[in-house]
């Protein structure tokens, strides 16, 4: 057995320390129910949402009918099954908080779509999301049959404030990729809990791109209901002016001889922008033989931006592989800028590759080309934006 | 031909306890075709100077010009230095995570010479390049400087300047940290720069030993910020002998 704990929390004054107050056996206690009465109206001070902008939210902490029913479709190759299901017709996913547990009750049905047993796609299947102004929910479900393989990616657009579950089913054997991109309006507001079961032998990659939105605030759940199960769960995240990317991930260990490999990295730039990275892991007694690794990075690029991060491992059994988790806040390091200027690359130019350096290893295992061309795309967008605000400011300073 | 001229480069850093000053008025001039050897003690200001040429916006210039060729460098950018025909090669090269060596080199290439290289031959060029500094092929998929040794590192600072091909080469304490065969190499490379012809080269070190691989034309001895003297090859021979002694008493009076 090796136990690994690396916490490294640069930058101290924008990022908490890891740990947080409560033990995660508490947190599994946490209740998760259907009903949303159960749920009180958060008030910001609670564990789980002491790092949310909860006034931002109030429409969706509301138990009222949604002002609007947001596009949800799916396409992909034949073998897919597509069709609408009634909302508890899997029911991996309880809610565990309000906004879930609201979205559940008031979308009347659910978005299914299923990869039959031992179907292996070659293409991917698409699930559009758009919210178009108001306040709605969604219910998404995706099965992978056993022995299957494929690839689905959900990307979320639009200018409303939307509260969308998703439940992920990993049959027996099977290897479902689900890459999820958040990419809403400015002004838009996503709430999403999504939680994954993982098969015997099955694996799961879970990708969370998150790029637009007012507030975006993600739980990811994974648990495994068999032994040698595989979970990747990876994210990236740009939060610029304005935005408030939050991802809380959970994975319990229960099954034996599972692995779990968690990564999630995110630049910050302009002020008030904000990310929230919450990762807990908990190896419960029966769960020997887990393998389990979390990191989160953030890279903080200009004044005025903020990055929280709580790394959490909680281990009750001696007889594991190995666990540890590490978290690292930094500010973009003017050194590299000077080697990479001192070389010719201008100034823009050397901003662009150290950001694409910071972001190399995780989009490489992200490994989708479609968003992976489409991520270069937006990061370069985002810098470029970057750079003409601090050249106005500059300007403004007279400089 | 190509000259850097120094006069009167007076540089201070902000400290905690207000600007200090670290260079009190450098005159220095390197012409193409010669070699010059900075050599001082500690703490004298040999990097400040290095990195005052290159534009690190740590240094404030207080005073004096640099210019290069009668272009005034101190009103360029860091990459217009560098476009302008200046390299520095770094007492502690930088590590840019996720970058390879094969993409920082393209792209600044690219950057230096206006135009992307072509491909075919600039893959040779820089396998022979590497090779040339006793480097592994492998090194161009590495992320730049990162987990290399610190003679990698130094090595691969001279594999950039044979590659990027500026007018003058500042070379900060390249020989520290190299063994023998590593420091024989490296200098190696450089006098293949210095013999392209038209090349300045200004050697900063703290010891004798890379000036029997490079001949300097001149060496100057660099105490407290300022050039205390001057000489030709001869004055480091001196410097072998009797250590930094006698400029550090003519400083302190
Ligand atoms: N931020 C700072 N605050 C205070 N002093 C500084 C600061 N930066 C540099 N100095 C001082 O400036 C002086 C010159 O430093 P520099 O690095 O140029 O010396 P050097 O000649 O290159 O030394 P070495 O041989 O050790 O490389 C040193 O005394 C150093 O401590
Ligand atoms: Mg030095």
């Amino acid at each position: 057995m090796s136990t690994e704990t690396l916490v490294a929390t640069g930058n101290k004054a924008h990022s908490h320390g890891p740990g947080s107050p409560v033990p995660l056996q508490a947190r599994s206690e946490r209740p998760t129910s259907y009903d949303v009465d159960v749920f009180p109206v958060p008030n910001g001070r609670e564990e789980e949402w002491r790092f949310t902008p909860v006034k931002a939210l109030k429409a969706l902490f509301e138990d009222a009918e949604g002002t609007e029913t947001p596009k949800i479709d799916a396409t992909g190759p034949e073998r897919v099954e597509i069709e609408t299901v009634v909302a508890d017709a899997l029911k991996v996913l309880t809610p565990q908080d309000r906004p879930s547990a609201i979205a559940w009750k008031r979308s009347a049905s659910a978005l299914a779509v299923r990869i039959p047993n031992e179907a292996e796609l070659t293409e991917p299947v698409h699930v559009n999301v758009a919210s178009l102004g108001g306040r709605g929910f969604t219910h998404l479900i995706v099965e992978a049959g056993r022995h299957s393989r494929g690839l689905v990616i959900i990307d979320h657009t639009g200018a409303g404030e939307l509260s969308g579950n998703v439940e992920i089913k990993v049959g027996d054997g099977a290897e479902l990729r689900v890459v999820s991109i958040q990419q809403g309006d400015h002004e838009s507001i996503h709430l999403a809990q999504h939680d994954s079961v993982v098969g015997r032998d099955a694996k799961l990659k879970h990708v969370v791109v998150t790029l637009g939105g007012k507030v975006v605030r993600i739980n990811a759940n994974v648990r495994y209901a068999g032994p040698g199960g595989d979970a990747e769960f990876l994210g990236v995240y740009f939060a610029e002016s304005g935005q408030h990317h939050e991802h809380r991930l959970f994975v319990d260990h229960e099954a034996t001889n599972c692995k779990s490999n968690v990564l999630y990295k995110g630049a910050l730039a302009g002020d008030d922008a904000r990310s929230v990275w919450i990762g807990d892991v908990l190896i419960r007694a029966a769960a020997e033989g887990t393998d389990t690794f979390e990191l989160n990075r953030n890279l903080v690029l200009t004044e005025g931006a903020r990055a929280d991060s709580v790394p959490n491992l909680e281990i009750e059994t001696g007889e594991i592989e190995g666990a540890g988790h590490a978290s690292a806040t930094g500010r973009f390091d003017d050194e590299q800028l000077f080697y990479l200027q001192a070389r010719g690359i201008p100034e823009d130019a050397a901003r662009r590759l150290v950001v694409a350096g910071f972001f190399n290893d995780i989009i490489g295992k992200i490994g989708v080309p479609e968003v992976v061309d489409h991520l270069h795309e937006v990061i370069e967008a985002k810098l470029a934006r970057t750079a003409q605000l601090s050249e106005s400011a500059k300007a403004a300073l007279g400089q | 031909m190509a000259t850097l001229e120094i006069r009167d480069l007076q540089v201070s850093v902000d400290t905690e306890a207000g600007p200090k000053q670290i260079l009190r008025g450098v005159d220095l001039t390197i012409a193409g075709g010669q070699t010059h050897a900075i050599m001082g003690p500690n703490g004298s200001g040999k990097s400040t100077l290095a990195y005052s040429i290159a534009g690190h916006p740590k240094y404030n210039i207080t005073g004096g010009t640099v210019t290069l060729d009668g272009e005034d460098v101190l009103d360029m950018s860091v990459d217009e230095r560098a476009r302008a025909g200046l390299f520095l090669a770094m007492q502690y090269p930088v590590e840019v995570p996720g970058v390879s060596v094969a993409n920082f080199l393209r792209t600044a290439k690219t950057a230096i010479d206006g135009e992307a290289p072509k491909l075919r031959t600039w893959v040779k060029d820089v396998n022979t390049a590497l090779a040339s500094l006793e480097m592994d092929p492998e090194f161009a998929t590495r992320n730049v400087n990162e987990g290399f040794s610190g003679g990698e590192k130094k090595r691969h600072e001279i594999v950039q300047l044979e590659l990027l091909d500026p007018k003058i080469a500042i070379l900060d304490e390249t020989d520290s940290g190299l063994d023998i065969d590593a420091l024989k190499i490296v200098s190696t490379g450089v006098n293949r720069f210095a013999e392209k012809g038209d090349k300045g080269v200004l050697l900063i070190t703290h010891y004798t030993r890379i000036l029997r691989y490079i001949k300097p034309d001149f060496v100057h001895v660099f105490v407290d910020g300022r050039v205390a003297e001057e000489g030709g090859p001869e004055l480091a021979d001196e410097l072998e002998a009797n250590g930094y002694e006698r400029f550090l008493k003519a400083a302190a009076k």
